[in-house]
């Protein structure tokens, strides 16, 4: 026992000099990551906010051919900027400028007083998301302002303007913001898990691959120390960089996503200590694991940069489970929750979205990662014992 | 002392080690002597536990090490070949970390680390991060490492590999001193000087096989010759088949 610690002081003395090393661990990751990401989500907040409530500023040309449409416009917060242009310069303008252009054609004004129906041309780049917004509301809007004068003729001709509407269908949005935002909680939890198994990726390629580069594995092997204790105290090692960079980061992402409007994007008002406690707990029982499947794969390779290359492939595994759960819209069952990675993914949404899993669910996980990190800790303690790991 | 009986290693199909048995008693420095792929590396990792015989049994002052690997590397110092030593300690660093790991207090491996730094002349760069170190500052960490414990037998892997003439004078130093207070050494080199300025024993090796093992003057007698190094030729190559004066 006092072996693995000593080999846990000396690795993490090492660790801490390596500013390198370092600064991926503890800024990259932790730090970056959820202040990434927290712009992301706050982008896409005020994007799809501004779209759906704000003003739009609507460019016109001819506004002098529709002035009582634009009127009405002008009462659904739209601004009105009228400019001088013919078709082909409205398409030019659409293009150089962010935004829908209105282009009121000449026949516009004597066709609507024929009773006929009086074209009127919306242009726009639809391929910016906030641009579709706006273009969505604009033809509700115009649609509205028809409605009108069609009842109106209606009601002029003595005909009751209920005759138009034969089928009276109500879409109901069952969707909760909860599961609107499930997208960018999964990119959270993503970079949670993500950033905690990143920063035990040194010192587990060091572990093997790094010790035989530079040579002093075999002097290592001579001490008399059994050699799963040494691979034992690299690994524990790894673990508690990962468990700093986890606090760090689920740390990070409180303070981040705080200034940012939490109650839009479904996550409990409140992600306060006590959720971060939480995330921090149900993410602790796969730092084993994670060391220990480092450890495994960087000893099969044959220097540190060939370790870096397939060590970085291997942290997408545990991502895999994210992806399928975003795009099958994976519910928590409690089969589910004997996937690691993915329990610990539904672990932190339910947590943010203030909903709690049952008790048992949170066992299986936990139980589950465990035990996986136990053989995987057993077989890399092995692996120490091999002949072929000098190379 | 160490001993070697009858000891096979196999790689595949080529046989680096056929049979080899040797002894390297106390108060003495025996020379592993021999060509490059002699098998001369492969038989000191056997003995130092980090491969395991094919076939054959090797005793460490008495401890097997293949029955009690722990007890037989608790008496032995090893410089193996290449002496790495961990870039972001510092030597003294280097050294208390073997020290702890064989289970010194702290206390001891401190006194220990400062008397084998006075001992190697590091002080110049003992306390700077081993990153920087030339070649001849890594061995001299990587051998002050190997005996923070004291050991009583000392294996050494072509300890004079990239050194200058400085640091070979200061190992052979060493050596020296540490046989005259009874400790076993046995190292490897294929350089002849080296053997003939060190050995109170040579055992050549070749084909992994044990050629002859004796005394450098009996070595010469034996092959009829006055200078080692032709001595050696004849012993590798009887045949004279790789040419000669």
């Amino acid at each position: 026992m006092k072996s693995i610690w000593r080999v846990l002081r000396k690795e993490l003395r090492e660790t801490l000099r390596d500013r390198r090393s370092l600064f991926t661990t503890l800024i990259i990751g932790p730090l970056l990551m959820p202040a990434l990401i927290g712009t992301v989500i706050f982008m896409a907040i005020r994007h799809s906010g501004a779209a759906s409530t704000g003003p739009i500023t609507l460019t016109v040309a001819h506004a002098e051919r529709a002035p009582r449409l634009l009127d009405f416009l002008r009462q659904y917060q739209v601004r009105v900027r009228p400019v001088n242009a013919d078709r082909a310069r409205a398409r030019r303008l659409v293009e150089r400028q962010q935004g829908p252009l209105l282009y009121v054609p000449r026949e516009f004004g004597t066709r609507l007083a024929a009773g006929k129906p009086a074209p009127l041309r919306l242009y726009a780049d639809e391929s910016d998301r906030s641009v579709q917004g706006k273009v969505e509301r604009l033809s509700t809007l115009i649609g509205l302002y028809g409605g009108t004068i069609a009842r109106l003729r209606l009601v002029a001709r003595g005909l009751d303007p209920q005759l138009l509407v034969p089928i009276a269908l109500h879409p109901i949005d069952t969707s909760t913001p909860q599961s609107r935002a499930a997208l960018t909680l999964g990119m959270l939890s993503y970079a949670i898990v993500f950033t905690m198994l990143m920063s035990g990726l040194y010192i587990a390629i060091d572990t093997t691959a790094g010790e035989r580069e530079r040579g002093s594995l075999e002097p290592l092997l001579t001490v008399p120390v059994e050699r799963e204790h040494l691979v034992y105290g690299k690994m524990l090692a790894a673990c508690v960089m990962m468990f700093v960079s986890l606090v760090l980061t689920v740390a990070a992402f409180a303070v981040t996503l705080r200034h940012i409007g939490l109650a839009r994007l479904g996550m409990s008002a409140n992600f306060g200590p006590g959720v971060a406690a939480g995330i921090v707990l149900g993410c602790l029982p796969l730092i084993p694991a994670g060391a220990a499947l480092m450890t495994l794969v960087a000893s099969y390779t044959r220097s540190y940069r060939e370790a870096q290359t397939y060590v970085g492939l291997v942290l997408l595994v545990p991502t895999l489970p994210l992806i399928f759960a975003s795009i099958l819209g994976l519910q928590p069952r409690a089969a589910l929750m004997a996937v690691p990675s993915l329990s610990q993914h539904f672990i932190i949404m339910s947590l943010l979205r203030g909903e709690p899993l049952p008790s048992g669910y949170v066992v299986i996980s936990a139980g589950v990662s465990l035990a996986l990190g136990a053989v995987l800790v057993y077989l890399a303690g092995r692996l120490y014992r091999r002949e072929r790991l000098l190379g | 002392m160490i001993e070697a009986r009858a000891l096979i290693k196999r790689f595949g199909t080529l046989t680096a080690v056929d049979g080899v048995s040797l002894r390297a008693a106390d108060g003495c420095v025996t020379g592993l002597l021999g060509p490059n792929g002699a098998g001369k590396s492969t038989t000191l990792r056997i003995l130092y536990t980090v491969l395991t015989p094919d076939g054959g049994e090797a005793w460490i002052d008495g401890a097997s090490v293949l029955a009690q690997p722990l007890e037989a590397r608790r008496r032995m110092g090893v410089l193996p070949h290449g002496a790495g030593v961990y870039p972001n300690l510092t030597a003294r660093e280097n050294i208390e970390y073997f020290g702890a790991l064989h289970g010194l207090p702290r206390t001891a491996r401190r006194a220990r680390a400062a008397e084998l730094i006075a001992r190697l002349e590091m002080e110049p760069f003992a306390d700077r991060p081993a990153k920087g170190f030339s070649q001849g500052e890594r061995v001299k960490t990587a051998l002050a490492r190997a005996l923070v414990h004291q050991p009583r037998n000392v294996l050494l892997d072509e300890p004079t590999n990239g050194l200058d003439v400085m640091a070979v004078r200061t190992l052979r130093r060493l050596l020296g001193e540490l046989r005259d207070e009874g400790h076993c050494i046995l190292f490897s080199s294929h350089v002849m000087q080296e053997v003939a300025a060190l050995c109170d024993d040579v055992i050549v090796i070749a084909g992994g096989r044990v050629v002859v093992q004796a005394g450098p003057d009996e070595l010469k007698a034996r092959a009829g010759t006055a200078s080692l190094e032709e001595a050696f030729v004849r012993l590798i190559d009887p045949d004279g088949a790789g040419g000669g004066p």
